[in-house]
């Protein structure tokens, strides 16, 4: 089970039956959009305020995810959850309405993978049967909370991000028929002094670096085992900036296809994202829309997703704190 | 910098290894920077087109309702903060400023555009609580230093004797 210092390998791989995708107009219009359960045309999702929208977001991915499995909302034994409002209140109350025992999680954009790690641990070591990890975003609620008003106009540097409107749940069970999760790398804090809430890709690249070393050196694999090794929201600069200290510290990492959702759900020639995408629903609903799509169409067989999370608040950068980063991966394997 | 260790295998990474000096100068180096010079073109000209555009219609109060320069100034004020607003609530003039930049943030319709941007964002938390205390969120600092500034202005023009 516990495999050098923070990975678990599952001696019993848990299998994700179901997940559910559900993305705003942005995302729409990105070159995934095929991939997504749900595109809403609007960002207000018929909703009076942003807060409440992103709600809807979680639950129409919670109720997908399970009528994919084929589950009713009473077989979920747990909801593992989480996002970037204060005091995760989107989670709070999708499990409201999904009715099941709730764990509330916070770990920024590294939501996706921390709650898919602890439904994964909870399913594997028979704690519960069935469990849903789930996470959202809104691109007005997190411009509301951590930047400015969002019509207010100020101008983005180009190493800004865009933060995606959407949701991914996903429902873990011991047994049935999905793609398995085979081993999670838990992060830990990793903090080089960056402090531009305008550039987190480069803050939160040491992050990821750092998590797939440990996971590469836990497991005793290599990154040639994996098809794919994807990183959650590093975007066009936070990316090569990782890819290039993997090299400088003797990862082949080369030997697998090296991407980053971030760069993946936006169309970064024509939509005007910045350096790409970010946000919990981020990594979620690529991992879970996109990614799983393709492991089942038999284009990939193994992947580890890292998805990075910059674990920085309004207050903590005002007060010119730095920016503290955090990355979780987990390999999913058909 | 060796780029790998003798033998191939997990076993030869090197840890993360990096002083946050070292890293900071790292990324530095792979960061595309802000266009600087692009946007101060920019905004020269966004912001002489608003100027221009307020001329415009300082002149056309001027002309239609005879009014003094001085009287035509404050309907054209209001006009042009009517306008940055109704751009904001179209949800245009945060797309134009990301844009022109100082060039749309400067002028007083950027002023307009803080304070409107503001109560839109807040108005889910009520009138009182929402609209009422996070109007001036943003633009409570331009009057507070404003005022400020303008104190010293007013000492520095009296000391030198200088009066209107």
């Amino acid at each position: 089970m516990l495999q050098g210092r923070r990975t678990w390998v599952f001696d019993k791989p848990p299998v994700i039956i179901g997940t559910g995708t559900v993305v705003g107009p942005d995302e729409g219009e990105g070159p995934l959009a095929g991939d997504f359960d749900l595109v809403h045309p609007d960002m207000t999702i018929q909703q009076p305020s942003w807060e409440k929208a992103e709600r809807v977001l979680l639950e129409q991915a919670s109720d997908i995810a399970l009528s994919k499995a084929e589950l009713s909302k009473d077989k979920v034994d747990f909801y593992v959850g989480g996002d970037l409002i204060n005091q995760i209140i989107s989670s709070t109350f999708a499990a409201r309405t999904l009715g099941a025992p709730y764990i509330g999680v916070f770990g920024a954009c590294s939501t996706s993978m921390e709650t898919l790690a602890l439904a994964a641990l909870l399913v594997s070591s028979g704690a519960a049967r069935h469990v849903m990890a789930g996470t959202s975003s809104h691109n007005c609620t997190a411009e509301k909370q951590f930047r400015y008003p969002t019509e207010y106009g100020s101008q983005k540097p180009p190493t800004a991000q865009y933060t995606v409107t959407g949701a991914g749940a996903a429902v873990v069970a011991a047994e049935g028929r999905g793609p398995r999760i085979t081993a999670a790398t838990i992060g830990r804090i990793v903090d080089l002094g960056l402090k531009d809430p305008f550039d987190m890709g480069s803050a939160m690249a040491p992050a990821a670096v750092d998590t797939i070393q440990a996971h590469l050196l836990e497991t005793g694999r290599e990154p040639g085992y994996y098809d794919m090794i994807v990183t959650g929201d590093l975007a066009s600069v936070g990316h090569p900036i990782a890819a290039d200290l993997l090299r400088r510290h003797g990862v082949p990492i080369a030997e697998t296809e090296f991407s980053d959702c971030g760069t993946l759900i936006y169309d970064l020639a024509k939509q005007k994202v910045q350096a790409g995408g970010s946000g919990c629903a981020c990594s979620a609903t690529v991992t879970y829309g996109h990614l799983l799509k393709r492991m089942a169409q038999g284009e990939l067989k193994r992947i580890l997703v890292v998805a990075t999370g910059a674990l920085l608040s309004p207050l903590s950068f005002q007060q010119g704190e730095s920016i503290p980063c955090i990355a979780h991966a987990v390999s999913i394997e058909q | 910098m060796a780029t790998k260790e003798a033998g191939r295998g997990p076993a030869s990474y090197k840890p993360l290894s990096m002083s946050p000096k070292e890293y900071q100068q790292f990324a530095k180096n792979r960061q595309p920077s802000r266009p600087v010079f692009a946007n101060c073109v920019k905004a020269f000209f966004v912001g002489g087109l608003i100027c221009l555009i307020g001329q415009g219609v300082q002149n056309f109060f001027a002309a239609a309702f005879d009014m003094s320069s001085k009287e035509a100034s404050n309907p054209t004020v209001a006009v042009m903060i009517l306008v940055s607003v109704i751009l904001t609530c179209l949800g245009v003039y945060d797309k134009i400023a990301q844009w022109a930049g100082a060039g749309t943030a400067v002028p007083v319709t950027g002023f307009a555009n803080s304070m409107c941007s503001a109560a839109i964002e807040h108005r889910s938390e009520g009138l009182v609580l929402g609209v009422g205390a996070n109007m001036f969120k943003l633009a409570g600092s331009v009057i507070v230093f404003g005022t400020v500034a303008a104190f010293f202005v007013g000492i520095v023009y009296w000391i030198l004797g200088v009066s209107h």
